[in-house]
């Protein structure tokens, strides 16, 4: 096992851009309905123990308002799930993590967003060194049209790889629970797998870039249950090293997985339907499921809403 | 009960379309074999109709197989008239590759600017551009490489003590390989930009940059449809004729020297149509060799870039 960076420390020592004024309440977490006083522009992240944090992030597609202002801080080796209704931007607030919004055209953000204390969105952050170590696997399986070996080894590959890269990739394939079934076609395409070994081929091809966070975007929709079971059963072994956030659809997946839970829910309709999502709630998965502060959470997870 | 008059309903919903639309359709297929017979038959009758004339070439002509595939002189002036294929294969040859050089590196570069890189409304401005470069009658370009590129090619070759003729195979491939380029970047660019978003996410994703998504990843992604437009191209440029008469000129001779005169293929059949040959004569029959010899090579092509894509495919399904 190759040791990873301890990152700990980094938060303190890490200049940051914001300035430094002292620590403002209770801002960045557990707040059951969106933090928002406009006129507080700058908040420093708060605990060191929080890897990504946000505070009144909004985010646009060209003019529409897909998120407002967005308070939360995703804690270290946790997992954090995120869920709500389609189409209130969970998508949206976990691309803005690893900076995947700069690809689309229109879309920008507001407010502030930190990764290990360092401005993510400033124009000074460097997008590909933030990917490399926020790693992401998404809804569908994308493997590449390589064989299975290159598509673990590409991504450790650009970012300068110097060890043994057969080790680094069965490694990866262990992690990812697929090795048993592969190790004896490496050198087959990737897109020959099945869907469930395809999407657990991308877990490993992320695990292989070794990143500190991992975000998955429903990773499991595509996946019958003894896949999501693995897959999930992987998460909860990834936790004591890595930073896992996951969209998920699955309520009971939630339940299983998570140690936090946010909510996200459309507020009201704007005149051509539009509905914005906004921060509902945001506690830890056994409260928020037993115990919901949040009324519109309670109606969401009880099925009243979605 | 219901159950047993469903079926009944389901017979007749199902018994088939009405008589004039199965009609239609036997007219429909009818018409579209009809289509294809004619292609196939085209194709057959020319074919029939060079292989004829060649085989006449070889028996009025007397000149011998080996000759014909060896030989290096074309002479149909003297009693025993003399023709090798050689020179002009060589001169088909050097436009290819020479104009290859220029286009498929400029061309694959624009499409991968033009996919990856340009901004939205430059592309929208620049992909037509470069397609009306298309649209020029290529004899356009013959006189580009004429009063333009030769002149400049001799000035600035002169001081040191290059001779460049006025009709020389240089200036030929520029000219065919500036003309050929839109086919290269028009047919690379819809390819690569075809190639799915998820990819590219899944690149930039694990820390690559526009660069590396660029060419490691969408470029081999689309490769069998960028090598495609890469024999296409060359396709074009084995076929072009006039702008290389222009260009290059009809000496048939095979030198190294880039800067003197080359006959091509399609160069010679224009030369021997415009000339004084008689109907039945040796030099009017070696049009048909010559023209099956240019069907083979070009049917070769096709081939080859159909088990590329062929062989790309099985490799990655
Ligand atoms: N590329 C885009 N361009 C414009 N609008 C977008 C884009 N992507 C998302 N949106 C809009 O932003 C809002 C949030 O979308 P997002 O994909 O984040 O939702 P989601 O919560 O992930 O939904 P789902 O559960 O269906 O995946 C939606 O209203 C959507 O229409
Ligand atoms: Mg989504």
């Amino acid at each position: 096992m190759i040791p990873k960076p301890t990152v700990g420390g980094d938060a303190e020592t890490t200049p940051r851009t914001q300035a430094q004024s002292s620590p403002t309440g209770d801002v960045a977490s557990s707040k059951t309905s969106p933090a928002g006083d406009p006129a507080e522009s700058i908040a420093p992240p708060r605990s060191t123990d929080a890897v990504l944090e946000t505070h009144n992030l909004s985010v646009y597609y060209t003019n529409l308002l897909a998120l407002r202002e967005i308070t939360i801080a995703i804690p270290r080796n946790r997992i954090t799930a995120l869920i709500g209704p389609s189409g209130c931007g969970k998508s949206t607030l976990l691309r803005c993590f690893n900076r995947m919004n700069d690809l689309i055209p229109g879309a920008r953000s507001e407010g502030h967003l930190w990764f290990e204390g360092v401005d993510i969105a400033a124009s000074s952050t460097d997008p590909v060194t933030l990917r490399r170590r926020i790693g992401m696997v998404f809804q569908r399986p994308n493997p590449f049209p390589k064989t299975i070996y290159q598509n673990v080894a590409w991504g450790a590959r650009i970012n300068g790889y110097q060890g043994d890269m057969d080790e680094l990739v069965e490694r990866s394939l262990r992690r990812a629970a697929l090795w048993d079934e592969v190790k004896g076609k490496l050198r087959k395409s990737g897109l020959e797998l099945s869907g469930g070994q395809q999407q657990r081929l991308c877990i490993a091809r992320t695990l292989a870039v070794e990143p500190e966070v991992i975000l998955m975007d429903e990773p499991c929709s595509a996946l019958d249950p003894v896949s999501t079971a693995r897959v999930e059963d992987l998460m909860d072994d990834l936790k004591d090293e890595y930073t896992i956030v996951i969209v998920t659809h699955n309520m009971q997946q939630a339940r299983r997985v998570s140690d936090m839970t946010a909510c996200l829910m459309p507020d009201e309709a704007s005149a051509d339907g539009h509905r914005t999502g906004v921060l509902a709630e945001f506690s830890p998965t056994d409260r928020l499921f037993t115990n919901p502060k949040d009324p519109r959470t309670e109606a969401y997870i009880t099925g009243r809403i979605g | 009960m219901t159950n047993k008059t469903e079926p009944e309903t389901n017979r007749s919903a199902w018994s088939g379309p009405s008589r004039l639309r199965s009609a239609q359709g036997a007219v429909t297929a009818l018409v579209l074999f009809g289509c294809a017979l004619i292609t196939i038959v085209t194709t057959f009758l020319i074919l029939g109709v060079l292989g004829g004339e060649t085989i006449s070439f070889f028996r009025v002509s007397k000149i011998g197989l080996i000759e014909f595939f060896s030989g290096t002189e074309i002479d149909f002036k003297s009693a025993r008239p003399r023709f090798g294929l050689p020179p002009l294969i060589w001169g088909t040859f050097v436009i290819a590759v020479g104009a290859s050089l220029v286009a498929l590196p400029i061309g694959l570069l624009s499409a991968i600017f033009l996919s990856e890189y340009a901004p939205e409304r430059l592309r929208r401005v620049l992909k037509p551009t470069l397609e009306l470069l298309a649209g020029i009658p290529t004899i356009v370009y013959g006189y580009l490489a004429l009063t333009v590129i030769t002149p400049w090619l001799q000035s600035v070759l002169a001081p040191l003590g290059i001779r460049v003729e006025q009709f020389n195979a240089f200036s030929g491939c520029v000219v065919v390989g500036i003309m050929i380029v839109p086919l290269v970047s028009s047919l690379s660019e819809d390819v690569l930009s075809a190639a799915p978003r998820s990819l590219r996410e899944a690149g930039y994703a694990l820390g690559a940059t526009k660069f590396e998504v660029a060419t490691r990843i969408v470029l081999p992604a689309s490769f069998s449809g960028v090598a495609a437009s890469f024999i296409l191209a060359i396709s074009r440029a084995i076929g072009e004729t006039m702008a290389v008469v222009l260009a290059a000129g009809s000496l048939a001779q095979i030198k190294l020297n880039p800067f003197t005169s080359i006959e091509t293929m399609t160069a010679y059949i224009v030369a021997v149509t415009n000339g004084e040959a008689s109907y039945g004569s040796p030099e009017y029959l070696s049009l048909f060799a010559v023209g099956i010899t240019l069907f083979f090579m070009t049917l070769c092509l096709n081939m080859l870039s159909g088990a590329v894509i062929r062989r790309y495919r099985e490799a990655t399904p």
